[in-house]
């Protein structure tokens, strides 16, 4: 299966910059289907989590507020290069993917 | 080796497993109250348990003044206060004003970059918990078309 998710993981200065793109339709429910004429049900992220080395760094919560494929940065202390980073995101219907990339 | 030995065996196994699971696959609950809040004050209550912060210029909470598009405005926000236990987003004007909000744990550093929807011309509210209180900056974004859709 295609990831839904773009993940880069730099070292600078011994601060780790954590950068992600998420595809997601984050619909807030309240859209009308031009062609049907019936409301676009609610569907978005709800929670992005990351960890490093399976230690949590991050748990970001969505509401429908937040844009159609999300961007979402973050930065912290503490990272190796070759460290485990890991993005992995639930949406409202349950679905969910993840990547890993290597701090570099 | 008889069945029942071998399920309490299997069973036992599997609640070990369970026990010993990284925290990190139990992520924490996605707090779906302060979300469907319909006014920024009843959100950050729901959330922080106040709706009471303090202004703080050690806020560095960055929005453009003009939106052409509400669908998606950056936002990003970054502090010298320290011991940041969370940072929220609080769009006043939304139907929801409630936008997102990041746990940060310790050795995480207080700062987050994202996009967010806004229905019409707004205040935008960093609102940071610290261990300390509550702090909050607020800028005004006009939105030019709204980003809610519909």
């Amino acid at each position: 299966m295609t990831t839904t998710i773009k993940l880069s993981a730099k070292l600078k200065g011994g601060v780790a910059d954590i950068k992600s793109l998420m595809l997601h339709p984050m619909e807030t429910g309240s859209r009308t289907d031009p062609d049907t004429g019936n409301i676009i049900p609610t569907h978005h992220i709800t929670q992005l989590v990351f960890t490093n080395n399976g230690k949590e760094i991050m748990v970001a919560n969505f509401s429908t507020a937040v844009s159609k494929n999300p961007f979402f940065g973050f930065s912290f202390e503490g990272g190796k290069a070759g460290d485990t980073v890991k993005a992995r995101w639930v949406d409202n219907n349950g679905e969910t993917d993840e990547l890993e990339t290597q701090l570099v | 080796m008889n069945n029942t030995r071998r399920m309490i065996l299997k069973g036992g196994l599997a609640l070990l497993v369970l026990a010993s699971l990284p925290r990190t696959i139990m992520a924490a609950v996605w707090p779906k109250k302060i979300f469907s809040s319909t006014t920024a004050s009843e959100a950050l209550k729901s959330l922080l348990g106040t709706d009471a912060t303090t202004p703080s210029d050690r806020i560095n909470l960055k929005v453009p003044e003009i939106a052409e598009n509400g669908a998606v405005v950056p936002v990003s926000i970054d502090t010298s206060l320290e011991n940041v236990e969370s940072i929220s987003i609080v769009v006043k004007n939304n139907p929801r004003p409630m936008a997102a909000t990041f746990e940060i744990p310790p050795g995480t550093l207080p700062k987050i970059a994202s996009r967010i929807k806004m229905g019409e011309t707004s205040d935008v509210m960093a609102v940071i918990k610290t261990s300390n209180g509550i702090y909050s900056a607020t800028s005004e974004v006009k939105v030019t078309i709204g980003g809610c859709g519909g």
